[in-house]
């Protein structure tokens, strides 16, 4: 194999919750594997170029990846104007989000030469939303959290979308966590961060998360002011260290 | 972050997007990790029509400082224009009680 493996990457149609038909990013590595999957679960501003990135990063390392657009049913725009639109109307719901991803970790599984592994991994919103399918179903064999915010949630802002605070879900998380965090943010903050890992040991889950000084949020946003490049490479290394030891067929 | 700090107002007027105006339903002010600004966290301003495709948005990124300081241009602008508009509506009240006078004049003296 050369050293760097080749890739193809596409767009795909699922059928998404309620039979909704919605467009995945994919990309798989060149060969016939098996290779694990990963299911990215993209961040608040949306279907970004980032995550598209992300996904070909993970093919790129050996994985067969894919990136649902979550916020779909809002129209065709830029990214950014379509996350715009899905925040004026009070972002989506988390039960939508699970019946999407499902259709993305059914496509995973359905892959010639996938191993039967899928991890699913996400930032920001989409930490909490890849914690909050790790709880809700059991299709997946490891979840990564990047700083997901909204994990532990007050009374007060829960609503008919978010009913529940993805912490009180803990006990049904059906696979290892890794999370990583900046001790600077403040969603999540250190402090929520503490409360989340006190009921992940309550419940005996197996977890590890990583904490960084010097950090804030979207510590691997490269693009952004926000990036801290020694958390970031430390932090990716923590992310394949995980999931190449859960996700090995 | 990743907050939830959003509010959002309803909004009749119109607004310049990317290449024509369009009538506003909506203004959404929320304080969070900027997308385009190189700045950490900053006050957005997005106004926007839910009832048309997502290009029609108008945004602005602001720091803190800037969002207070163009809230304080807001109050003050508000606050005058209120001031007009009492003025206008007591000034219309005024003419047609005086035209309702002289017709009142009008009828007596026929």
């Amino acid at each position: 194999m050369l050293f760097y493996r080749g890739l193809t990457a596409t767009n795909v149609t699922l059928t998404g919750d309620n039979g909704t038909p919605i467009t995945a990013y994919v990309a798989r590595p060149e060969g016939d594997g098996p290779f694990p999957a990963v299911v990215l679960v993209h961040h608040l501003p949306g279907w970004s170029e980032l995550y598209i990135e992300m996904t070909r990063k993970f093919a790129h390392n050996g994985y067969i990846a894919i990136c649902a657009n979550l916020y779909e049913r809002a129209g065709e725009g830029h990214p950014d104007d379509v996350a715009a639109k899905v925040r004026a109307d009070g972002g989506i719901a988390d039960a939508q989000m699970v019946g999407d991803t499902a259709a993305a970790v059914a496509w995973a599984r359905a892959q010639p030469g996938h191993n039967g592994k899928v991890g699913i991994f996400g930032s920001c919103s989409g930490g909490r939303h890849a914690f909050i399918y790790a709880c809700t179903k059991t299709d997946v064999d490891a979840c990564v959290d990047l700083w997901g915010g909204r994990v532990v949630m007050g009374k007060e802002e829960l609503n008919a979308k978010t009913p529940v605070s993805p912490v009180e879900m803990t006990k049904s998380l059906c696979c290892p966590l890794l999370g990583i965090f900046g001790n600077e943010d403040r969603a999540p903050s250190p402090e929520q961060v503490d409360q989340h890992e006190a009921e992940l040991k309550a419940q005996g889950k197996s977890y590890e998360f990583h904490r960084y000084d010097g950090a804030g949020h979207g510590i691997f946003y490269y693009h952004r002011p926000l990036y801290r490049v020694e958390q970031a490479l430390d932090g990716w290394s923590k992310v394949f260290a995980f999931f190449g030891k859960h996700l090995a067929g | 972050m990743c907050t939830s700090i959003v509010e959002i107002a309803p909004a009749d007027g119109m607004a310049k997007g990317e290449k024509e105006w369009f009538p506003v339903t909506r203004s959404v002010v929320a304080y969070d990790h900027a997308r385009h600004a190189l700045l950490g966290d900053v006050i957005t301003l997005d106004f926007i029509n839910s009832d048309l495709p997502p290009g029609a948005r108008a945004a602005v990124e602001l720091t803190l400082e800037s969002a207070k300081a163009l809230r304080a241009a807001l109050d003050k602008a508000i606050a005058e224009a209120e001031v007009e508009e009492a003025e206008r509506a007591d000034s219309i009240a005024r003419q047609k009680l005086a035209a309702a006078r002289r017709k009142v004049r009008a009828r007596v003296e026929a």
